[in-house]
């Protein structure tokens, strides 16, 4: 309990009947990143407002703590501890970039050189000292989402709220962006991250729960998330339709995709399972024409466990039964 | 940090933003003035004479001056929840709400810095009224002071009832139409025709709202007209407003926002 940035526990919220975060319990150890998947509405946003202070849980949630905080009775000391960048730009797109940076380190009860300088210095990290002296309205989407970054850490906070924060950027700008997350949990800021993007929890998080329809519907590694599927398989595709017909003769168990002429077979990928099948194919006389091997990818996780199936998996035991409806 | 010290440092942040927007983007308030010296060229120099019953112009000039400068700052504002409710509409408002800052702070900057504005208003929309020929050369320094007091405090009472409406709106523009009563209010008040000249029925409206006991006793103070029990009614009207724009606002603050 003590090592864990974020606690919270049976997390409620509804708008009128729409249940949006159907009590979700949360737990982020300190120094971690974790990442909150989810498709549009799920309630990653919701979520992220309610631990950010910015709106409260029902009454029915149980207790919320931010960096050893409680929301209900210690909120303005969970905000000391936080910084938050939401999905929509929080700058003041009336004044220039610097003011905006100035403005935060006053808020923050800076001195005037203390602020001047992590001013200068962040503007600097996130490549903005050229954009510095023009309004924050005249910039691009990615130089908004920099300043907003930037100013979310004047404060240096020991817990940030990154709500989808590459949602509309191009890849460069993203990379950018997943290389700003990694230093900043080098430097032992805790991370709590949504995205839509399968890659980017990949890529990030040590921790990822999956939000489908306001409950988690499944968290853990990456790693473990994708065992949760046995979606692997070998994929052979044929040209000539004779031998694809004849491939799929001898080899029973594969199932047929005819109009692509291709057969799969189940593997988990492993050199040996490959191996035994190569030697399945010498021996009957087959020769594909192209070998591809598949492995389970979070997008097989999340399209499992949000229930938009993908065709042609096989069918998943594991699959818990919120993802049924 | 104690938590007043804490309220009067990030009051003043707020502030500096809420000044540093208003020189940026001036043209919001000089527009709103225009209304008030608009009204004061058109009633001095068109209907001048009609109005005044044949006493001249310079006895109207005298007559409609002081309620001239509390339209003004019913006028300016208008640009208050116009611009509170732009504000609310950011999203670094939201930013501001997840900080350990105080919670009154952005109310607290938006206010004190209309406030400011309204006066300055006041201060160039009664030159315009001297450069025409208003003079108070009766008016003593107490006086003088007590006029200043007044439109200060009516500034304060209407301009945290602007931010309640502003807050309120869900836009610029229903903002805007929001608040079109406390420019129109004056129009219904002593400012520009004694109340004695209106109808019957109509008089005891006119006379209690907050615009005519503030008119009439900033008159008293600058022409050294009759006061009697205006002046109180006036100083309940803005405690009042003030009071009852505060309480609105913060509550609406407090809400969770959508």
């Amino acid at each position: 309990m003590t090592n864990s940035a974020i606690a919270a526990h049976g997390l409620r919220k509804s708008y009128g009947d729409k249940v949006v975060l159907d009590g979700i319990d949360l737990t982020v150890p300190a120094g971690t990143v974790f990442s909150l998947l989810g498709p549009n509405g799920a309630g990653k946003t919701t979520a992220v407002k309610i631990l950010s202070t910015l709106i409260s849980p029902d009454p029915g949630s149980g207790q919320i703590h931010v960096g050893g905080h409680d929301l209900a009775t210690e909120a303005q000391a969970a905000r000391a501890a936080i910084g938050v960048t939401g999905q929509f730009s929080a700058v003041d797109g009336l004044i220039t970039g610097e003011e905006n940076m100035l403005l935060m380190a006053d808020l923050h009860h800076l001195t005037k050189p203390e602020g001047q300088r992590v001013t200068a210095e962040l503007l600097e990290r996130f490549d903005l000292t050229e954009a510095a002296k023009k309004p924050a309205s005249t910039y691009s989407g990615g130089m908004k989402r920099r300043l907003d970054i930037a100013m979310t850490l004047v404060g240096s906070p020991r817990i940030i709220f990154l709500d989808e924060p590459t949602t509309g950027l191009d890849p460069r700008s993203r990379h950018n962006m997943w290389q700003i997350i990694r230093e900043l949990v080098t430097g032992g800021t805790t991370v709590f991250l949504t995205t839509q993007y399968l890659e980017e929890a990949d890529e990030l998080a040590d921790r990822i729960a999956v939000l489908n329809n306001g409950k988690i519907a499944a968290e853990g590694t990456a790693e473990e998330l994708k065992r949760l599927i046995p979606g692997g398989h070998i994929r052979l595709r044929f040209t000539d339709p004779a031998a694809y017909q004849a491939a799929a003769a001898s080899l029973n168990d594969a199932s047929r995709d005819d109009e692509a002429l291709a057969l799969q077979l189940p593997s988990d990928g492993s050199q040996r399972e490959l191996r035994a099948i190569l030697d399945r194919l010498d021996t009957a006389g087959i020769e594909a024409d192209e070998l591809t091997v598949h492995t389970p990818d979070l997008d097989d996780v999340f399209f499992a466990l949000t229930g938009n199936a993908v065709p042609n998996q096989p069918s998943r035991p594991n699959q818990p039964k919120e993802a049924l409806r | 940090m104690s938590s007043f010290s804490l309220a009067v440092r990030d009051s003043s942040t707020m502030l500096r933003r809420n000044l540093l927007h208003a020189r940026r983007y001036p043209s919001l308030t000089l527009n709103l003035l225009l209304t008030p010296v608009m009204l004061l060229l058109l009633f001095v120099y068109i209907f001048g004479n009609t109005m005044s019953g044949g006493e001249g112009r310079s006895a109207y000039i005298a007559y409609i001056v002081p309620g001239i400068l509390l339209m003004t700052i019913g006028s300016t504002v208008v640009g208050t929840a116009v611009s509170v409710a732009t504000d609310m509409n950011e999203g670094i408002i939201a930013r501001f709400r997840t900080m350990a800052i105080h919670r009154g702070s952005v109310l607290f900057g938006h206010v004190v810095g209309s406030v400011l504005q309204a006066i300055i208003s006041v201060v160039l929309v009664g030159a315009v009224g001297v450069a025409m020929g208003f003079r108070s050369t009766d008016a003593t320094v107490v006086e003088w002071l007590a006029a200043f007091g007044l439109l200060a405090l009516f500034a304060l009472a209407f301009t945290w009832i602007a931010v309640g409406m502003g807050m309120g709106s869900p836009n610029a523009e229903a903002a805007s139409n929001n608040a079109m009563p406390l420019i129109l209010l004056p129009l219904i008040s002593s400012a520009f025709v004694p109340l004695h000249s209106m109808p019957g029925w109509f008089q005891p409206i006119a006379e209690y709202q907050p615009f005519t006991p503030a008119i009439e006793t900033l008159r008293g103070l600058l022409l050294g007209t009759e006061i009697g029990n205006n002046w109180w009614i006036a100083l309940a009207w803005c405690l009042g407003l003030s009071l009852l724009g505060y309480r609105w606002s913060k509550a609406q603050f407090d809400r969770d926002p959508a």
